[in-house]
């Protein structure tokens, strides 16, 4: 039995988040999980109860992908996320979960090595922590 | 005289009185009291026996009064407010009264979280005030605070301690005041370092002829170390020791005779400042230096009557 | 309002390990403004146990509700039939929603998700602080409005204790002292006066101390023949 991909949630904001993720789609880089972009139109928009509804509903990892801090579109959209973010984080660390299944970054859209580089240090997450789950326990 | 204390006799007497503290042991044996009242009777007209001082458990300050009588030194208990509602207060001065102790210091007390039992549940049914406000009320008229009367009502003479350091400052002479109202015959204040801040309160305390009304004794810490000034600098709140009592401590070469200099000098200092009648010596952990801080103050020998 | 937090997750998860079918209810009241137990909570609570259930392998069900005020039994007998369908229900209210469930439904289990604490105001977004403990005898007019007994670590009544620093709290240096509060406040008042008076020893028998209190409007309660109408009409 081959192991299983490891599953991850990103979301990504529709202003700088999800250009790094077209530009590496448009190099042609593949990942050995299974990615999947919800794109939002700015992370200050992501409520934690969305993050925890992806853990729930079969995602290993989360990640929360929105401007630079200083460069948010929105001003201050990213810095909210993040502390969204840091909530559930807190949650899960309460509840006995590994924190780091859930993670907050920034980028710019000229960083396009930054999406390849966030997937793959999520994938090192879940195969450091195992799937969240038992295989097919998904509610 | 309201109590016939010692203590009460040396302010009646207009001498200069020294009272110095007795810290008891965080056990339960009675040996560290005794061989502090042993080294220490004849240097101090009185010694405080503390209350569960910072909130930390040790013997209690009314048993520790009466192992300190049985060598001949005279107490003054400390009663805080923190762990005895009004019911345990009355009655423990009823108690020490009995057990002949005639000196009772009233204080709210140091709050639990400093202390090492910070779960306890504060009392705080009086505050210090209100607590001379009832003492008083139960010598002179034998009446409770809940209007009960009391037969043989306790004989005690009662004192107050003061922050002149603790702010609002202009506030510090109106609740010497209030203590006063309240029913205290004695106030001993905060370790005094900054000596002007201390004058100043003393200008309103004499202003308002309150220095007439009560013996006010002036508090003072002999230092060991240049960290212990720091420390209660930093650390202490309601605390005010200038920079250059640090300095000195940490200059000189032999902390500790710098700081038994600084501490005589403090009184000579004090014992010429109208309205104060006397000094308080605490002497934390180091009760060892009472006798010849007393004596290089020119303070011996203690008056007996 | 009442001010309270949920409890850290790992206590309500031991809390309801053992049972199967439960039912969290939130409140929309004072939990809800203060973030503790709205709608949003209960969510996010549930959300949360699920994740933990799925990575340990344990199987719960769960079901989430708000209700108006679930201190006022006409608001929890709305949700009634989810409350004796359940095992077990979590309230994310205060405790008085709890306690009103368990009243109500002796014969179920009604657990708290939140520790009560404060009777408190919003100071800024996410902050609240205690400024009432209902000693039930007001006497904020003669403080310049600030409560002694609620904002000062020892309640004191007679000005601020020595160890007032820099008009800060010995207790916690972070928080202002109530007495060097209150000082100020009525020195702007032109009513220093107030704080010269001995106070008297306050009589705690209007607070908790008195045991537990009962305030009763006459003229609002019902009479037995209203109650006996009332309840024909449900």
């Amino acid at each position: 039995m081959t192991p299983r991909r490891p599953k991850i949630v990103g979301f990504c904001c529709e202003r700088h988040g999800l250009d790094s993720p077209v530009a590496a789609a448009k190099s042609g880089i593949t990942y050995d999980a299974s990615v999947r972009i919800i794109d939002v139109p700015c992370t200050g928009r992501v409520d934690g109860l969305h993050i925890l509804k992806a853990l729930e509903d079969g995602a290993d990892a989360v990640f929360v992908l929105g401007c630079l801090e200083k460069n948010c579109y929105y001003d201050t959209g990213s810095i909210e996320g993040r502390k969204r973010v840091e909530h559930v984080r807190s949650m899960l660390e309460e509840a006995g979960i590994e924190k780091e299944r859930v993670e907050m970054f920034n980028t710019s859209s000229t960083m396009t090595w930054r999406f390849p580089e966030i997937v793959s240090k999520m994938c090192d997450v879940v195969n450091r922590l195992g799937p969240l789950g038992k295989e097919g326990d998904e509610q | 005289m309201k109590a016939g204390s010692n203590l009460e006799r040396v302010f009646e007497s207009g001498k200069f009185v020294v009272t110095a503290e007795i810290g008891p042991p965080q056990s339960a044996n009675p040996e560290p009291l005794v061989h502090h009242a042993k080294m220490l009777k004849g240097y101090a007209d009185a010694f405080n026996l503390t209350d569960n001082q910072t909130a930390v458990v040790r013997l209690s300050s009314i048993a520790s009064a009466a192992i300190v009588m049985r060598e001949g030194v005279e107490p003054v208990i400390q009663m805080t407010c923190r762990d005895r509602n009004r019911i345990a207060l009355q009655s423990d001065l009823l108690g020490a009264s009995a057990l002949g102790v005639r000196n009772v210091l009233c204080l709210t007390g140091d709050h639990q979280i400093f202390g090492n039992e910070k779960g306890a549940k504060s009392v705080f049914d009086f505050d210090s005030i209100s607590e001379l406000q009832v003492f008083d009320r139960l010598r002179r008229e034998g009446k409770q605070v809940g209007g009960g009367e009391i037969k043989d009502p306790p004989k005690v003479y009662l004192g107050c301690a003061e922050n002149p350091f603790a702010t609002p400052y202009e506030f510090r002479a109106s609740r010497l005041a209030k203590k006063v109202a309240a029913g205290a015959d004695f106030c001993q204040t905060q370790a005094i370092f900054d000596m002007d801040l201390f004058e100043k309160w003393m200008d309103e305390v004499r202003s308002r002829g309150l220095d007439k009304k009560i013996h006010i004794l002036a508090g003072v810490i002999p230092m060991k170390t240049a960290g212990a000034a720091r420390y209660m600098k930093n650390k202490v709140p309601g605390m005010i020791v200038p920079n250059h009592i640090i300095d000195r401590m940490k200059n000189a070469k032999d902390s500790k005779e710098e700081g038994i200099r600084l501490c005589v000098e403090q009184i000579e200092t004090l014992k010429k400042m109208k309205g104060v009648h006397g000094i308080h010596i605490m002497a934390v952990m180091w009760e060892d230096i009472v006798p010849r801080i007393v004596e290089e103050a020119g303070l011996l020998p203690r008056p007996t009557f | 309002m009442i001010v309270a937090k949920r409890k850290p997750l790992g206590e309500i998860a031991d809390m309801i390990a053992p049972y199967k079918k439960i039912t969290v209810i939130g409140c929309r009241s004072c939990v809800a403004i203060c973030l503790a137990g709205g709608e949003k909570e209960v969510k996010m609570l549930v959300s949360a146990l699920k994740v933990k259930n799925k990575k340990e392998g344990r199987k719960q069900q769960f079901e989430a509700l708000v209700v108006e005020r679930q201190c006022e039994k006409e608001w929890i007998q709305e949700v009634e039939d989810k409350i004796l369908d359940s095992d077990l229900v979590l309230s994310m209210a205060c405790s008085l929603g709890a306690q009103t469930i368990g009243d109500n439904y002796p014969h179920k289990l009604a657990f708290p998700a939140l520790n009560t604490g404060i009777f408190g105001v919003p100071e800024e977004q996410g902050v609240w602080s205690e400024k009432c403990v209902g000693c039930g005898n007001c006497i904020i007019h003669t403080t310049g409005g600030i409560c002694p007994i609620a904002r000062c670590a020892k309640s004191m009544l007679n000005g601020p204790c020595g160890g007032s620093s820099d008009g800060h709290c010995e207790v916690n240096l972070e928080i202002d002292c109530a007495w060097y509060a209150i000082h100020e406040r009525l020195k702007l008042q032109n009513r220093l006066e107030l704080i010269e008076q001995v106070s008297a020893p306050k009589d705690w028998s209007t607070s908790h101390s008195g045991g537990r209190r009962t305030y009763v409007r006459e003229d609002a309660k019902l009479t037995q023949h209203q109650k006996k109408g009332k309840g024909a009409v449900r």
